[in-house]
């Protein structure tokens, strides 16, 4: 379903801030796979994402999406592909619009903007359901502009966003890290009720633990820019956090005490 | 001087005299306004190009006038040197990535050269005697009554537009980049799309300044962009002090129209003081200046440090 065949990139060539962010990943996924990837501070995780989600061209290898090769396909073409959520909930809505109009917006990914009227009345009605889902009252107040919702609203509306038109591949990056405990749990049960519902092949990122041990099938473990760790099925499910640290020291070579820091 | 005298000699009728005209006027720069509030308030793009694009729309349409052109048929091939305008200043922006004020300065800075070439020096007069114009200060009245047909059908296009698929994402581009993106928006092609229609709206409004003075002018435009401002920061501030929250995308649009008007009605009430005309630029970059700072202070009164210290001590007193 998604391939990554040796994804390098490096940000800044040639000048002293050089970074290898990917050293060549190779990396397959499965329809219906929900892979959580965790990994220090610049491991590569989100730069792994950015790079499927196509923000910017690989320096070497390719990418493909159900067969069809999206390396050379700039963000906006991938987007037919691909939903995705933000660590930062400002960054997944236009605030100046409405929350209908955001969910429009998302209902036409990858389609082709034309003259006709950018809502219908029949979407209206599908958004107030589909709003229904997310417990949060926000399908009572469907032209509020959605800059007056809390973060964890926005967050939510977001998730709603990226796979109301069913996504090949959903993309999670650390959507839960800038809320509240309370906020990012209710987000993240929405998150599992709605990739269990569609069947949706999943990447979420995340730097808690235990939320990258209970959720989906598959784990992943990045470090220096390389999948040091991955884990699935059977082996998953018996996984612990003392596990994971173990595991970590062993590959990285690092003493399990910065482990935890790097960790969690 | 005697200031008693001064207000003596003052004539309200002169005053009264004056605003069929410059309700004419300002209705012209309203078209315009509506064109900056595209770029400025949907797109969030500064675009300079209009100082420039505005006189290519009258230059444009005297020159083909007077070329024995139908004036309607002038005014629409203005519209197309307008959008060219947009068209360039948002290829720059696009696809050579200059960043957008200075996108729209070099593509201004340029118009000056193509529009003396166009008026083949610095400006060129069209007598309403002679041709048919669609608006003439001739005759104010009928002007206005055309200028507002055209404003209305103006507004209603733009409001059906900005509704559709493709001007939603157009505002979606200026509200978030990142987000529009991200549902599959070639912001690219949004932003110069909307430059495009905005300066055929700037070069529309130029087209009927033009025949409504009677000439086009290589200065004619000089400041239309402050004028613009002026003319969508006053009609928001009045819309929204008007009807609130109740201001909906039709409201605000006229209210831009409006905003050109009023904003005449302010030169003309300094004309009408006899204050030095050399400060007309002067007092244009006070009055937006002023409608710029009012919902910043307003919101600052209701929220703020020194307004909270101020409370603090009659709490403890």
């Amino acid at each position: 379903m998604l391939d990554l065949y040796n994804v390098k990139k490096t940000f800044n060539l040639g000048t002293i801030n050089e970074k290898q962010a990917l050293s060549g990943i190779d990396f397959y996924l499965k329809e219906g796979d929900f892979v959580t990837v965790i990994g220090g501070n610049g491991a590569g995780k989100s730069t792994m994402l950015n790079a499927i989600a196509g923000v910017w061209p690989i320096d070497e290898g390719s990418i493909s999406i159900e067969g069809v090769n999206v390396t050379a396909l700039p963000e906006h073409k991938r987007a037919k592909y691909i939903g995705r959520v933000f660590q930062d909930p400002m960054m997944g809505t236009a605030a100046d619009m409405g929350i209908e109009e955001n969910l429009a917006l998302a209902i036409r990914r990858g389609k082709s903007r034309t003259l006709r009227w950018g809502i219908t009345k029949e979407e209206r009605e599908r958004f107030h359901e589909d709003l229904k889902i997310l417990g949060l009252g926000l399908e009572d107040r469907m032209t509020s502009k959605v800059g007056l919702l809390s973060g964890g609203q926005r967050q939510a509306l977001t998730l709603l966003m990226a796979t109301i038109q069913k996504p090949k591949l959903l993309l999670l990056d650390e959507h839960t890290a800038a809320l509240d405990p309370k906020t990012a749990a209710n987000v993240l049960e929405l998150s599992d009720k709605i990739v269990a519902e569609h069947n949706l092949t999943t990447m979420m990122i995340t730097h808690n633990m235990s939320d990258a041990i209970h959720h989906g099938n598959r784990i992943i473990m990045m470090n220096q820019g390389k999948i040091i760790l991955d884990i699935s099925g059977e082996e998953k499910k018996k996984l612990t956090k003392a596990d994971l640290l173990q595991k970590f020291s062993e590959v990285a070579g690092v003493s399990e005490e910065t482990d935890e820091i790097l960790l969690s | 001087m005697n200031v008693l005298a001064y207000f003596a000699s003052l004539d309200p009728m002169n005053f009264m005299g004056a605003i069929p005209g410059n309700v004419a006027q300002g209705l012209i720069w309203g078209i315009m306004a509506l064109g900056v509030f595209i770029t400025f308030r949907l797109l969030d793009f500064p675009d300079l190009t209009v100082d420039g694009s505005l006189a290519t729309g009258g230059a444009v349409t005297v020159v083909l006038i007077l070329a024995g052109i139908p004036s309607p048929l002038a005014i629409a091939v203005a519209v197309l040197a307008g959008v060219l305008a947009g068209l360039v200043t948002g290829l720059l922006h696009t696809a050579l990535g200059i960043p957008g004020i200075l996108a729209g300065i070099l593509t201004q800075i340029s118009l000056w050269s193509i529009n003396l070439i166009i008026l083949d020096g610095a400006n060129k007069a069209v007598n309403v005697d002679k041709y048919s114009l669609i608006v003439s200060l001739r005759n104010v009245t009928e002007s206005i009554i055309m200028v507002l047909i055209f404003a209305g059908i103006i507004i209603s296009i733009l409001y059906w537009y900005f509704g559709t698929e493709q001007g939603s994402a157009i505002r979606a581009t200026g509200c978030n980049p990142n987000m529009s993106k991200a549902q599959g928006i070639n912001i690219d092609n949004m932003k110069v799309l909307a430059l495009c229609i905005s300066n055929g709206l700037v070069a529309l409004s130029g087209g009927l300044m033009a025949q409504y003075q009677g000439f086009a002018d290589i200065k004619m435009g000089q400041g239309a962009i402050v004028i613009g401002l002026a003319a969508v920061i006053i009609g928001d501030v009045l819309g929204e002090a008007i009807f609130r929250k109740g201001m909906n995308f039709s409201i605000r649009l006229t209210f831009v129209v409006f905003g050109g008007i009023i904003y005449y009605l302010v030169i003309g009430l300094v004309m009408w003081l006899r204050m030095p005309t050399n400060m007309l630029k002067f007092l244009t970059a006070v009055i937006v200046a002023i409608f710029l700072a009012v919902p910043y202070l307003r919101e600052k009164r209701k929220n703020s440090f020194a307004t909270k210290s101020k409370r603090e001590g009659q709490k403890n007193a």
